[in-house]
């Protein structure tokens, strides 16, 4: 705070330490913001394995399946039934034979909530099986505890 | 930019500091808003072709492979774990029997990358149990480090009812 002699006193606030604080806050949320594209919803409680652990590199375009406790499937961004999911998953062998790519050579990012049933985990592989798609990743929640 | 004069032989400049504060703080409300946390995930890989079952010829190279059955209670809760037609006790008594089975080593060519887990989970067992199952098979934590078992994983068909 500095004092001008003469006249009425000019009152200076000094902005340094907010601008410091503020830079700094910046520079956290800078560092912590997650750029990935990876579909994750906060509908599915995934379950937690020590060794799920997080994979070295990118999947390249996989195709994620999200399965609810209700049974229903969460396809990008649509809730589907889990019997419907065939029409989507033909669609998308589709795109990827237009791109000279083979399905089996896809993952399929299967993210399926702890209480779901299994079966319907199990109608879920055999449908994309029966697209062509050989190539699944059952995702879990990575349980760092040791 | 506003001047004052002080004693009439040096300037002192003042940098108005206005939008730079504007723009940080706009800055800084979108970094908030934008910021999702988000858990670490990881992926138990499996390669199910459809004519697997069809196809898998007896080979001597190969090894039979390992069936877990996961029975499910009236709620959808683990009500038995069998390996092999043998009732096995829990997940731990699980991984003692697949490295009884296997042995500790999981290098190339050892039993443990040949072996194959097949799980027979009824349909309304609820999955993360089969999570955990899998994860009994395929490895275990010692000091930190994970040492692997079993990479080879498949289901049975889903069988409703």
């Amino acid at each position: 705070m500095a004092k001008r002699s003469g006249g009425p006193s000019n009152t200076e606030i000094d902005m340094t330490p907010m601008i410091d604080m503020t830079f700094q806050l910046i520079t956290f949320f800078m560092f912590v913001m997650n750029f990935s594209e990876a579909e994750q919803d906060d509908r599915i409680q995934l379950p937690s394995s020590q060794l799920a652990k997080p994979a070295d590199g990118v999947i390249e375009k996989p195709i994620t399946l999200q399965l609810t406790n209700a049974g229903s499937v969460i396809y990008a961004g649509e809730l589907v039934a889990v019997r419907d999911i065939g029409s989507y998953l033909e669609r998308e062998k589709t795109l990827m034979i237009d791109e000279n790519r083979e399905p089996n050579s896809a993952t399929i990012i299967v993210r399926a909530d702890g209480r779901a049933k299994t079966g319907e985990v199990q109608d879920i592989i055999r449908i994309c099986q029966e697209k062509g798609f050989e190539r699944f990743a059952l995702r879990a929640q990575y349980d760092d505890r040791r | 930019m506003a001047r004052r004069s002080s004693s009439g032989l040096t300037d002192k400049v003042e940098i108005n500091m206005t939008p730079m504060i504007d723009v940080v703080f706009q800055l800084m409300s979108f970094f908030m808003c934008t910021l999702k946390v988000v858990s670490p995930e990881g992926d138990f890989d499996i390669r199910m072709p459809i004519a697997a079952a069809a196809a898998a010829a007896p080979d001597d190279q190969q090894v039979p492979p390992v069936r877990v059955k996961l029975t499910a209670g009236p709620d959808g809760s683990l009500a038995a774990i069998a390996m092999n037609g043998t009732p096995v006790a829990d997940f731990d008594e699980l991984r003692k029997r697949i490295i009884g089975l296997v042995g500790a080593d999981s290098g190339p060519n050892s039993l443990a990358e040949k072996t194959e887990v097949e799980f027979d989970a009824d349909y309304a067992l609820k999955y993360v149990n089969v999570v955990k199952a899998i994860t009994a098979v395929s490895g275990k934590v010692e000091n930190g480090q994970v040492v692997e078992l079993i990479r080879k994983i498949k289901f049975t068909p889903p069988k409703k009812g």
